[in-house]
C-alpha cells in the first residue's frame, strides 16, 4: 500500500442499542483504489458499520478521519458530500420514477435553481450506465419494470452521480447471475483503476478472494483482525476468527436416548421456485431438527411454506401422516404446527394487547361458549402456560410490549403450548435475545421437546443449531448439503459446508 | 350513559384480578379513565355553557330528548363504524347506504308489507351493501378506502334513481306512531332504546367476545392475526356486514324519525361517524377500538349542534368548531399515548 494516509479512518467506533452493544470499539482503515473487504457473521455488526460509515447513525464514541482530517458524519447527505456512497442490500429506488430521475434524486440538474433539466439527467444517466457496462437500460424508463440486476445497477449508477470516493456494497451480489458477478468484478476493478475504495460486504470466500485487496473481520461488535491480505490468508484462519467466541453458550443436556417412534412431520420433496429445491425431512416427537445456513438460503421461507404462510410449487407435507392443505395456515394450525416467526413484532404480537390475550390469540375458542370468552378461565389457562416457561414478569396482564425480548418469544412459545401444538417451528427464537436469557430459553425448548414435542430450529448462530439441536441439515442456496447428527458437525466444518459448499 | 363503563369499578377489580394483577389493572384503568374522563369532561362542559347560554331552551325536557334522538341515527352509524376502524379497515359508504336502506324501504311497493316489510328491507339493503364491501376488500384485495368509496357513489346514485329526487312519504302508522311522545318509555323516546341496545351489544361484543378479539388482532397486526390461525379475511368480511347492518338499523330509525325516506338521507355520515370513533380514542390505525369513547364522541358532536342552532348560529360556525375539537382531540390523545 501507498505510504500516504488512509482515505478513511475509523477507530475505536462504539454504537450501542437498547440491550446490545452492535460495535464495541471497532477499527477500520480503506485506503484510496482498495478493495475492503467486511466479513463477519450475522450480528457480528457489519451493517451498523456501514450505517455509521454512511451518515445514518451516529456512533456514541469512536473518531472518523476523512483524509487524514477528523469528520463528523452527521447525516447521510453530510456523508455524501464528503464522496462517501452507499449501495444498501434491499434497494432503496422509488420504483414510479424513471431511471434518471432515481439517479439524480435529490440532486437534479435545473435551471434556474428549480426547473428540471430531463434532457441532461437523461444524458449523464445513460453516459453512467455505458460507463457500467449496461447502455441498454433506457434512462426514460420506470424502474419498477426493470429485473433486480439492473435495479442494482441503477443503484450504482446513483452512487456515482456523486463525485464519490469511496463505495459501500452490502452484498451486492446476493441477487446477481453469475454472469452479472463477473460484470460487477468488472466494474469495481475499473472504479478501484480510478483510485475510487470500495468497502464490500459478502458471505462469499470466494468473492473475496477474487476482487479482495484486504479484509476486515468482524465479531460480536469487533474488529477481530483488520487488514488481513485478501488472497492470501487461508479459509480456516478466517473462518477461525469469525467463529472464536468470547460468549459460551450453556446448551441443556441432549436425552440419552432418543424415543424412536413414527414421524409427526412429514415432508417430501418440498420446492418453492427461487427459494429453495426437493426438500425432504422427517421430524419426530421429542426431537429437534436445526436447519442450518446463510440468510437467503431459503431456511426462512422453508418454515413458512411448511406452516402454510406460503404456497409450495411443488411436494408435500404430511402431519400423522395425512395430507396437509398446502398455502393454509388454519390448516397447518389445525393441524397442530405452530410457528414462532423470526419478525416477532411484526409477524406474531399484537405489541397493544397484554401477555394473555396475545397468548389466548390461537385457541380463544377453547374459553369460548357461543363466542363468549370466558375471560377467567382465558387468564388462568394463559398463566399456566406462561409460568411453565418462566415468563417474567409473572403477570400476563401487563401489555407485551413492555417485556424483554425473551420474555416476548416466551409469550409466543406459550401461545403454541397453550393450543396444544405438536410440531413448534422456531425461526431464529433468540434474535434479540439478551445473551443472559438465552440460555433459559435453550432449556425451555429442549423441555417442551422432552414434553413430546417436535421442533424445527432455524438459525443463522451455528452454535446454537448445533449446541441445541439432534439432527441437523445444512443448507446452501436453498439445497440441503449435509445432514448429520449435530454431534458429528463443528462450527468450522458447517460454516465451510455453507459458504464454499466444499466437503 | 346506558352502555356499561369501560373502567371497571374498584369492586369488580379487586374481585376478578388475582392480586398481582392489581398494579396493572390499575395503570390500566387509569389509562381508560383519563381518556374517558375526558370526553365526559368536554359533554359537561357542553351541558353548562348550553345551560348558562339558554338555560330554558337547553335542559327543556323536550330538547334534551331531541339531542339524544338526533345521536341516535348517527350512533347506530358509529358503533359499526367502530368495528371497522378498529380493524384497520374505513368505511366511507356509511352516509351513502343510510340513504339507499332508507329510500328502498320507503317505495309504494315496500310499504305494501307493512312495518315488517320496511324494517326488513332497511336491514336487508343495509347488510346487502356491506356483503359487497365486504367482498371486495376481504376476497377481491381491494384497499377498503376505495371499495367503500365506490359504494359511496353507486349507493348515492341508486337512491337518486330510485327516488327520482322526491320525497317517499310513509304511510304506515305502526311507524309514524314510534316518532310521537306517546310511544315513550319512560320519558325516552324508542330510538334512544334502540340506540342504546345496540351500543350495549356492540361494546359486549367487542369486549366480550372472539369476534371482538379478532376484530382487534386484525387492526393491531393483520399478518400476526393470520400467523396465529385467524382467518382474516372472513373477519373482514363480517366487519364490513356489520357496518352495513348498523347502516340499516340507523336507516330505519331515520325513517321514524322523519316520516319519510330521501335520496339526501345521511349526507355526510361518514365523516361525522369517523370523527366521532376518532376523537372517542378508537386509533385510525387500528389495533384499538373504544364502544364508549365513540358513544362520547357522538353524543358531543350532537350537543354543539344542538347549542349552535340554539344560540343561532350558523352552520359554518359549527363545522369549524367541529374540526377544531378533532384535531384537539387528537393531540390531546397523542399525549397521552406518548406518555403511557
Amino acid at each position: 500500500m501507498a505510504p500516504e494516509p488512509p482515505l478513511l479512518t475509523m477507530s475505536g467506533i462504539t454504537k450501542s442499542f437498547p440491550g446490545v452493544r452492535a460495535l464495541d470499539g471497532v477499527d477500520l482503515d480503506v485506503q484510496a483504489g482498495e478493495v475492503h473487504c467486511l466479513l463477519g457473521q450475522n450480528g457480528a455488526g457489519k451493517s451498523t458499520l456501514i450505517k455509521v460509515l454512511a451518515g445514518a447513525h451516529q456512533p456514541d464514541d469512536g473518531t472518523i478521519g476523512w483524509r487524514g482530517a477528523p469528520v463528523t458524519l452527521k447525516s447521510p447527505i453530510a456523508a455524501m458530500r464528503l464522496g462517501i456512497a452507499t449501495i444498501y442490500q434491499e434497494l432503496d429506488l422509488v420504483e414510479g420514477l424513471s431511471v434518471a430521475e432515481n439517479v439524480h434524486l435529490g440532486h437534479e440538474p435545473t435551471s434556474a435553481g428549480f426547473v428540471v433539466r430531463g434532457k441532461a439527467a437523461r444524458a449523464s444517466t445513460a453516459a453512467l450506465l455505458k460507463r457500467l457496462g449496461h447502455p441498454e437500460i433506457d434512462p426514460a424508463r420506470l424502474v419498477g419494470e426493470l429485473s433486480a440486476a439492473q435495479q442494482q445497477i441503477v443503484s450504482m449508477a446513483r452512487a456515482l452521480s456523486h463525485d464519490v470516493r469511496l463505495i459501500v456494497m452490502d452484498e451486492p451480489s446476493a441477487a446477481l447471475d453469475p454472469d452479472e458477478v463477473d460484470n460487477l468484478f468488472r466494474i469495481v476493478g475499473d472504479l478501484t483503476t480510478e483510485g475510487v475504495a470500495v468497502v464490500y460486504i459478502s458471505h462469499r470466500l470466494e468473492e473475496i478472494r477474487r476482487i479482495g485487496d484486504r479484509v476486515t473481520v468482524l465479531k460480536d461488535g469487533r474488529a477481530v483482525a483488520g487488514g488481513l491480505p485478501a488472497k492470501s490468508t487461508p479459509t480456516s484462519e478466517v473462518v477461525a476468527l469469525m467463529t472464536g467466541r468470547n460468549v459460551e453458550y450453556v446448551f441443556p443436556d441432549r436425552p440419552s436416548t432418543r424415543p424412536p417412534g413414527e414421524p409427526v412431520l412429514t415432508v417430501q420433496g418440498l420446492s418453492r421456485e427461487g427459494e429453495f429445491e426437493s426438500l425432504d425431512l422427517d421430524l419426530r416427537p421429542g426431537e429437534i431438527v436445526g436447519l442450518a445456513g446463510l440468510v437467503g438460503s431459503g431456511r426462512s421461507e422453508i418454515l413458512e411454506t411448511i406452516y402454510g404462510a406460503r404456497k409450495p410449487t411443488a411436494g408435500r407435507i404430511s402431519v400423522d401422516g395425512r395430507p396437509l392443505r398446502p398455502g393454509s395456515v388454519r390448516a397447518a394450525v389445525r393441524a397442530g404446527l405452530g410457528l414462532a416467526p423470526e419478525e416477532r413484532k411484526a409477524q406474531a404480537l399484537l405489541m397493544l394487547e397484554s401477555v394473555t390475550r396475545n397468548v389466548s390469540v390461537s385457541s380463544m375458542s377453547r374459553f369460548a361458549h357461543g363466542g363468549w370468552i370466558d375471560r377467567r378461565a382465558e387468564r388462568g389457562a394463559a398463566r399456566a402456560a406462561t409460568r411453565e416457561l418462566s415468563l417474567r414478569p409473572d403477570n400476563p396482564s401487563v401489555p407485551v410490549r413492555t417485556l424483554s425480548g425473551g420474555n416476548q418469544q416466551k409469550a409466543v412459545l406459550a401461545r403454541w403450548l397453550l393450543r396444544g401444538c405438536r410440531v413448534l417451528l422456531l425461526d431464529e427464537p433468540t434474535r434479540g435475545v439478551d445473551v443472559g436469557a438465552r440460555a433459559e430459553l435453550y432449556a425451555v425448548i429442549r423441555r417442551l421437546a422432552d414434553e413430546g414435542l417436535a421442533v424445527l430450529l432455524v438459525s443463522s448462530e451455528v452454535p446454537e443449531v448445533l449446541g441445541l439441536a439432534d439432527r441437523v441439515l445444512v443448507l446452501r442456496e436453498g439445497r440441503v448439503v449435509h445432514t448429520a447428527p449435530a454431534q458429528e458437525l463443528d462450527e468450522h466444518r458447517v460454516l465451510d459446508l455453507v459458504m464454499e459448499g466444499t466437503s | 350513559m346506558t352502555q356499561p363503563a369501560s373502567p371497571p369499578r374498584p369492586g369488580e377489580t379487586l374481585k376478578t384480578s388475582p392480586p398481582d394483577g392489581i398494579a396493572s389493572w390499575r395503570t390500566l384503568a387509569a389509562r381508560a379513565d383519563v381518556r374517558t374522563l375526558s370526553l365526559l369532561g368536554v359533554l359537561a362542559a357542553l351541558i353548562v355553557i348550553g345551560g348558562i347560554t339558554k338555560p330554558d331552551e337547553f335542559l327543556d325536557t323536550r330538547n334534551l330528548q331531541l339531542v339524544l334522538t338526533q345521536a341516535s341515527v348517527i350512533g347506530v352509524v358509529t358503533v359499526g363504524m367502530t368495528f371497522v376502524i378498529t380493524s384497520g379497515g374505513i368505511d366511507l359508504s356509511v352516509g351513502a347506504i343510510v340513504a339507499l336502506s332508507s329510500v328502498w324501504a320507503t317505495t309504494v311497493a315496500t310499504q305494501e308489507y307493512g312495518f315488517a316489510g320496511v324494517l326488513f328491507t332497511a336491514v336487508l339493503v343495509g347488510v346487502g351493501c356491506g356483503l359487497v364491501n365486504g367482498l371486495l376488500i376481504a376476497y377481491g384485495a381491494m384497499v377498503p378506502f376505495i371499495a367503500t368509496l365506490a359504494m359511496l357513489a353507486s349507493a348515492r346514485g341508486l337512491a337518486l334513481q330510485i327516488t327520482d329526487g322526491k320525497t317517499q312519504i310513509v304511510t304506515i302508522d305502526g311507524i309514524l306512531k314510534l316518532g310521537e311522545r306517546d310511544s315513550y318509555v319512560l320519558g325516552i323516546p324508542p330510538l334512544v332504546l334502540v340506540f342504546a341496545v345496540v351500543t350495549v351489544i356492540g361494546w359486549l361484543i367487542l369486549n366480550r367476545t372472539t369476534f371482538g378479539r379478532r376484530t382487534v388482532a386484525v387492526g393491531g397486526n393483520a399478518e400476526a392475526a393470520r400467523l396465529a390461525g385467524i382467518d382474516v379475511r372472513r373477519q373482514r368480511l363480517y366487519l364490513y356486514l356489520l357496518s352495513g347492518l348498523c347502516c340499516g338499523i340507523a336507516a330505519f330509525l331515520l325513517i321514524i324519525l322523519s316520516g319519510s325516506g330521501q335520496n339526501t338521507n345521511g349526507n355526510l355520515y361518514e365523516l361525522d361517524a369517523i370523527a366521532a370513533a376518532i376523537i372517542g380514542g378508537t386509533l385510525l390505525s387500528g389495533g384499538r377500538g373504544t364502544i364508549t369513547g365513540s358513544v362520547l364522541g357522538v353524543l358531543i358532536f350532537t350537543t354543539i349542534t344542538n347549542i349552535f342552532a340554539l344560540n343561532n348560529l350558523q352552520s359554518d360556525v359549527q363545522q369549524i368548531a367541529k374540526g377544531a375539537i378533532i384535531v384537539a382531540a387528537v393531540l390531546v390523545q397523542r399525549r397521552t399515548a406518548s406518555t403511557t
